[in-house]
């Protein structure tokens, strides 16, 4: 990189390559993506971290890291709701996308160590805890239950069902899942996903939820979990607002005190509970 | 730019005797009369620098290069109040007789429009390259008041001191020269003494504000003189003073800046009360003022585009026709937009009254949270150039209170 690529390394995005490009749904693919020949790769994201994607002459968007591949790819899985993100689920196998980061304050999963855990997903927000849920099948220990709830709006929009199927199957894992409103073909529960909260078998005192999808889910999910008997300071939850450049310099992801690309985007729970109950900050 | 202790002394071309009385601040004082205003200027152009400061255009007062000291806003002072501005003629011959007007030094820090990233389409996929932000010249500031020297760090500190330098502002700083002016007749929208950056342009500034000028002025008219009495408190400052003609000062002169700075004050009468007033603003999330002020607010986004610390940008990736370039274009935005909180379906801050909250709780209370002091220095140009006439003391009065006892 010359003197003068540094100057102004933080906007400039990293040439990678899209190597696999997985449908989830009607309008979400995971695309797995590699540095191109040549280019040095990004450091390695943590659990909870964040990538600036770029399609070529449309825009940046910020998306969660979904999963680190065998060779060092990296897995973003993207809803096409905006000409940004639309560019980027049009991406194939061999296509260049831009990539800056990561950014951010991922998971805390120092904490979780001898505790139980929830992991409690809404919509796309499964994609930021698959990272998350595959660190914990990995470093699996003994005796620690850890309990996936996962919902959608509909049953068609239910991403990384795969995953979902294998994770079912591993040791000390269970998964659920629930549905807002089901096709004919649904054969599984139906309801908001708080709902799952009060049957868990856990060590509430005991343990630690990792929680995200959209805001009004994560913040009754919140007051479920401590209802259930989880301490406030045990619940991390990854928010979301408009980003542009994630370095702290634009000001969109500004949530009352915080800067979500800077102080997070993942907080504790007694950080965000207060700010959550205010209506449009 | 120089911290403090160094130890900074002008050789004056004259003889120089026990007379000059310097002032406690360390920094020497001398007095440069117009002609050394006009001296001052060319020998920074002399220097290298692109000099930019006050002159008259469209009816107010901009920020401009300033080729010559002919250019200054002489004989010109302002009139400001809540939605209102007007230039009005002085019955003097000053240089720096208004207040601020409606631009501010971070146009030129951090321009309105900046192109950051090349990125050129290939067979790879893509080639992208930074563009270089270094200036053709550093800039030297003529005459920036307290509140702007104040507003100026601050917005460094933003784009600057965090994780991630933005090399534009980094590199348009960079060896910038400051000629701060002391404040002799601010308007009915000023609060500076509220916010502690004014109204002279450095000494009296609060310990956190660490922005100095290299030399500072305060411009002295009666019907006997019209000259400026300036510290030199850089050694930038000193080098370009030992090629201008000018005298030691003396304690008329001390007094009589003293008497500028005394009527200043006197000139003030807006107060905002800064005690506790950035718990208080958040903690009011409820309060009818804010659906009330919310009818009056047009979202307009002045207060934002004047304002000296906003630092807004929106990030554009900006094609060409054939396809084949793209520019990362950063533009100013304004939290007054729906386009500012748009999160996949429909904007965060949707109505005018989350927007303004947005506005006035980040300025006085979440910059601290986030940046450590005030986005707020107090100059009032949001108030003066609103529309509306909506005054942020008033508001943020207003919110500090129990709402019963606003009715």
């Amino acid at each position: 990189m010359s003197l003068r690529d540094s100057i102004a390394a933080p906007m400039v995005p990293v040439r990678y390559r899209v190597v696999e490009r997985r449908r989830e749904t009607h309008d979400t693919v995971t695309l797995t993506s590699v540095p191109d020949a040549g280019v040095d790769a990004l450091e390695e994201p943590r659990p909870g971290q964040f990538h600036m994607l770029s399609a070529f002459g449309v825009g940046e968007v910020p998306i969660s890291v979904s999963g680190v591949g065998p060779q060092g790819g990296i897995e973003h899985t993207v809803r096409a709701v905006g000409a940004n993100t639309e560019a980027l689920d049009a991406l194939s196998a061999g296509d260049a996308v831009g990539v800056r980061g990561p950014f951010g304050r991922g998971w805390h999963l120092d904490g979780a160590a001898g505790m139980d855990v929830v992991v409690l997903a809404g919509g796309i927000g499964l994609a930021p805890l698959r990272p998350v849920i595959q660190h914990l099948i990995e470093q699996r220990e003994e005796n620690r239950s850890v309990r996936l709830l996962v919902g959608a709006r509909r049953s068609e929009e239910l991403s990384f069902t795969s995953d979902l199927a294998a994770w079912s199957e591993a040791p000390g894992i269970e998964v659920a899942v629930t549905v807002d409103s089901a096709t004919r073909e649904w054969s599984g529960r139906v309801g908001v996903v708080t709902n799952l909260v009060e049957d868990l078998d856990v060590d509430a005192p005991r343990t630690v939820a990792f929680v995200c999808g959209p805001e009004v889910m994560m913040r009754f999910s919140a007051r479920a979990l401590i209802e259930f008997g989880l301490l406030p300071e045990k619940i991390q939850l990854s928010a979301e607002r408009n980003m542009k450049c994630a370095i702290a310099h634009c000001g969109h992801c500004q949530y009352g005190p915080l800067l979500i690309c800077r102080d997070g985007p993942v907080f504790d729970y007694p950080e965000l509970c207060e700010l959550m109950e205010v209506r449009e900050l | 730019m120089l911290s403090t202790g160094d130890d900074i002394t002008v050789n004056h071309p004259e003889e120089h005797d026990s007379e000059s009385d310097d002032d406690p601040s360390g920094s020497s004082a001398v007095v440069l009369g117009l002609d050394g205003l006009a001296a001052l200027i060319a020998a920074l152009w002399d220097r290298g620098y692109r000099v930019v400061g006050p002159t008259v255009r469209d009816s107010a007062i901009v920020l401009d290069e300033l080729l010559t000291a002919d250019s200054l806003p002489i004989g010109w002072g302002d009139e400001q109040a809540p939605g209102h501005y007007r230039l009005r003629r002085r019955e003097d011959q000053a240089r720096f007789g208004y207040v601020v007007g409606p631009q501010s030094p971070r146009q030129e820090l951090s321009p309105q429009k900046v192109a950051l990233v090349k990125i050129r389409r290939t067979a790879d996929g893509f080639d992208a390259d930074a563009v270089d932000p270094t200036p053709a010249a550093p800039i030297a500031f003529i005459g920036l008041r307290g509140c702007e020297l104040a507003a100026m760090g601050i917005h460094d500190r933003v784009m600057i001191g965090g994780a991630h330098p933005d090399p534009v502002q980094s590199a348009r700083g960079a060896d910038r020269f400051v000629v701060g002016v002391d404040c002799g007749d601010p308007a009915a929208t000023c609060f500076c003494t509220s916010m502690g950056t004014g109204p002279t342009a450095g000494a009296e500034m609060g310990p956190d504000n660490t922005e100095t000028a290299d030399l500072r002025l305060c411009e002295l008219i009666d019907d006997d003189r019209h000259d400026f009495l300036c510290h030199v408190t850089s050694k930038a400052g000193a080098e370009v003073m030992e090629t201008l003609e000018h005298r030691p000062a003396n304690t008329a002169d001390h007094l009589a800046a003293q008497e500028v700075r005394h009527r200043a004050v006197q000139c003030i009468e807006k107060h905002l009360d800064t005690d506790g007033l950035a718990d208080r603003l958040m903690a009011v999330p409820d309060h009818p003022r804010w659906d009330e002020v919310a009818e009056r607010c047009l979202s307009c986004t002045n207060c934002t585009l004047v304002c000296p610390t906003c630092f807004c940008s929106t990030i554009d990736d900006v094609g060409d026709l054939a396809g084949e370039m793209t520019t990362r274009t950063r533009v100013w935005d304004s939290c007054f937009t729906l386009d500012h909180s748009y999160l996949h379906g429909g904007a965060v801050h949707a109505t005018t009254r989350s927007q303004y909250h947005q506005w006035l709780t980040h300025k006085l209370s979440t910059w601290w949270d986030q940046f450590g002091e005030s986005g707020c220095v107090g100059c009032g140009r949001c108030t003066t150039w609103c529309p509306a006439g909506i005054d942020l003391v008033e508001e943020a009065t207003a919110l500090s209170r129990a709402p019963e006892i606003n009715r």
